[in-house]
């Protein structure tokens, strides 16, 4: 291909040496990628391969005298049989669609008014920006004191809406805890969202809007058979991306509540590094991290299988 | 010209590896923790004291949080290249980290005069079957503190047993003085474990019987989450202790929210400290109370100590480093941020004149120090309880249920390890 853009002096008195040459160019190119194809090697296919291989044996570091003998697929009948396995990547689930599904509603919402012309756009897109150019640890520590129960912002203004009569401690609630990392988590990353989608609004042709209003169609519709069917591939991707961080989330639960109260909040990242590097079951955490993966990577194949279809559109 | 250029890189390289001959610099590298205790700006300068005294030696500093403090030697540990030399060790970890053969036994290289003038209590944090693994060096357990002005409101006289505390709680509740008296760290983790342990020692509890089975399902290990949870029921304890660690505890007592608090050393100075709380000059420091019918008191082991590295190049430059950070001249210097190691220096009249409240507590204290569980399973083991704890703070079970579950799991895990 490097060759066809760059033809050989094909006129007459020219060397009959194009071939070598071709090669010698594609030599090149070869030498030109090697560093970089070397770097991914080593940072990715590498520990990708080894991680696999830990997962077939058994490596206890606190058990030095057991040695790691070969176990096959133990490590991973082990984890599929534990019933916390299985509730923590229930909880992983709840996160992922709650979370994903409201970042959705609000984001396609955001992009709607951000589409519209009016005067300070320009300085709203940016500061829409804010919450997803924080560090998510500092996002993660900024909500846990928002829901603190001694000085919490998020009791402060209930209690002043005359909504509540005490303050709450709303991350020691199981129930409540999950949703105050939901909160955290759609603050941080809607604008994301909303940005992904405003690019997506842009690429739909104004005419359709014209003539729908002509004909008389009103804003819930045009939205509903115009704006929502045609942003459709880029919700796809935005989905996609989306499913594949909110199942690995870690981070926002690592910071506000450590998987905790009572386990209310054990996603399935947080439990693979226990096991890993908590309790130094080297081989469950890389089978663990090797489930995840699997997951993570049949819901992108399903959305990607959705988006072909969707294309025809 | 490509000629001349590689003579002198070549040259160069020459001149690079002879000059490193020449100096003949030893360096180590320590991983020490950005937190309670000695601060960073204290190791820093600790560390330039001891190099002017051996100029031949380069000490390369690392901090991280406690929280990272286990990941991160694991790692390095784990991966054998000699990362790190020196490493700064809690007391919970030298059974699992020794296990693993990770730590260098500095048994013989400790004299035995002054292991004489060390804690037993002390040196029990470093020491795994009968080996020391380590140099003790931070030196911590925990206190209990309390608002003299809000005792004063409701005319009560400091409490001894938590019978006591319980009744004044009372009183300040009903008079309106503070909604949540007792706050105490029992987020989910290490704190929530430790918290537990102190009640059930204070009882006169213990975790297993004489064969070695867990037995947190009856008796005092029970009786003492009974007590947490009833409590908290009451509105006695803070609800929002269960998703409070130290810092939570330090903020909630030095914001006047409380009248009681559990924590280490370093909540003294600070709740004391106009800066930093509203409370200065009213947090009283004591021994943490006690059941007329168990113990006087029970207080955890937090000490940590210096540990080197069994892939550590340079053992005997890093143990010379080691043993000049826990110096008694260096332990006194900086005895603001941790109390020494050295029975002797509790004597020392400068020591008691910087901090003359602190000592007195200190050794009365001391008397009652117990140690976490010394197991290589206890990462484990704790975040089972932890994990049980909390299900019974929170209401998803009955404390006899989590316990009666903790107890299963526990035996999984031991059976694991083959005891």
């Amino acid at each position: 291909m490097v060759s066809r853009r760059n033809p050989t002096p094909s006129g007459k008195g020219a060397p009959p040496r194009g071939g070598l040459l071709q090669r010698k160019e594609a030599l090149f190119a070869l030498l030109l990628i090697l560093p970089a194809f070397v770097f991914i090697g080593i940072i990715i296919f590498y520990p990708m391969a080894l991680s696999l291989y830990l997962s077939l044996f058994q490596v206890d570091l606190t058990r030095k005298g057991a040695g790691t003998p070969f176990v096959g697929l133990a490590n991973y009948i082990d984890i599929f049989k534990s019933s916390y396995f299985w509730s923590s990547i229930g909880r992983t689930a709840y996160f992922t669609a709650v979370s994903i599904a409201l970042e959705m509603v609000l984001g396609l919402f955001v992009a709607l008014l951000l589409n519209e012309k009016f005067r300070g756009r320009g300085a709203l897109r940016s500061l829409l920006l804010l919450p997803w150019a924080l560090p998510i640890t500092v996002d993660a520590i900024m909500w846990k004191w928002i829901f603190n129960a001694n000085y919490g912002a998020f009791n402060a203004f209930l209690t002043q809406l005359g909504l509540i009569d005490k303050y709450q401690p709303w991350l020691t609630r199981p129930w409540s805890a999950m949703h105050c990392v939901i909160v955290a988590d759609v603050w941080k990353v809607t604008p994301l969202v909303a940005l992904l989608l405003l690019a997506g609004l842009q690429t739909i042709p104004r005419e359709l809007y014209e003539a729908a209003y002509v004909d008389g169609a009103g804003w819930f519709r045009i939205l509903w058979k115009i704006t929502i069917p045609l942003l459709g591939p880029t919700m796809t991707v935005v989905l996609v991306l989306r499913t594949l961080d909110a199942f690995r989330v870690f981070d926002i639960v690592y910071v506000m509540t450590q998987g905790g109260p009572a386990n209310a909040t054990k996603v399935i990242s947080f439990l693979t590094y226990q096991e890993a590097f908590k309790f130094l079951h080297f081989s469950k955490g890389a089978a663990l991290s090797y489930i995840i993966t699997l997951i993570v990577a049949l819901f992108a194949y399903l959305y990607t299988q959705t988006m072909k279809r969707h294309i025809e559109y | 010209m490509r000629r001349k250029s590689m003579a002198s890189v070549v040259i160069g390289l020459v001149v690079f590896t002879l000059s490193g001959i020449a100096l003949g610099k030893v360096e180590i590298s320590g991983l020490f923790m950005k937190q309670a205790g000695y601060q960073e700006s204290d190791i820093r300068a600790m560390t330039e004291e001891f190099l002017k005294i051996r100029p031949d030696i380069d000490v390369k500093l690392s901090f991280v949080a406690y929280e990272e403090l286990h990941d991160k030697i694991v790692v390095a540990a784990a991966s054998g290249v000699g990362t790190y030399d020196v490493i700064l060790l809690d007391c919970i970890w030298p059974a699992e980290f020794a296990e693993a053969g990770w730590l260098l036994d500095v048994t013989e290289r400790l004299p035995e005069e002054e292991r004489a003038d060390i804690f037993p209590e002390v040196l029990s944090s470093v020491t795994y079957k009968g080996r020391l693994y380590g140099m003790p060096w931070l030196n911590d357990w925990e206190y209990f503190f309390y608002n003299k002005k809000m005792l004063e409101d409701v005319g009560a006289q400091p409490p001894t047993y938590w019978t006591e505390v319980m009744d004044i709680s009372k009183k300040l509740k009903e008079n309106g003085i503070v909604e949540y008296p007792i706050i105490d760290a029992w987020g989910q983790g290490e704190a929530v474990v430790i918290q537990w342990l102190q009640y059930v020692y204070a009882m006169g509890g213990t975790l297993f019987d004489e064969a070695g089975n867990p037995v947190m399902n009856q008796g005092k290990p029970l009786e003492a989450l009974e007590f947490m949870v009833r409590y908290m029921n009451e509105g006695l304890f803070n609800p929002a202790c269960i998703e409070s660690f130290y810092e939570e505890v330090r903020r909630v007592f030095s914001a006047g929210q409380a009248a009681f608090g559990l924590n280490w050393t370093y909540m003294y100075n600070l709740a004391n400290d106009p800066q930093e709380s509203q409370i200065a000059g009213n947090a009283v420091i004591a021994v943490i109370p006690g059941f007329p019918d168990g113990r006087r008191s029970a207080t955890c082991n937090g000490g940590m100590g210096l540990s080197i590295l069994a892939s550590s190049a340079h053992p005997d430059e890093a143990w010379e480093y080691v043993r000049y950070l826990a110096s008694k001249e260096v332990q006194k210097k900086y005895s603001q941020n941790a109390l020494p190691i050295w029975k002797s220096l509790y004597d020392d009249p400068e020591l008691i004149a910087q901090q003359p409240e602190l000592i007195k507590v200190a050794k009365e204290q001391i008397h009652y120090i117990f140690d976490r569980p010394q197991v290589p399973w206890y990462s484990q083991f704790s975040t089972i309880l932890s994990e049980e704890l909390q299900a019974a703070l929170t209401g998803a079970k009955t404390p006899k249920q989590a316990m009666d579950d903790a107890v299963t799991r526990t035996k999984e895990v031991m059976e694991r390890y083959g005891k």
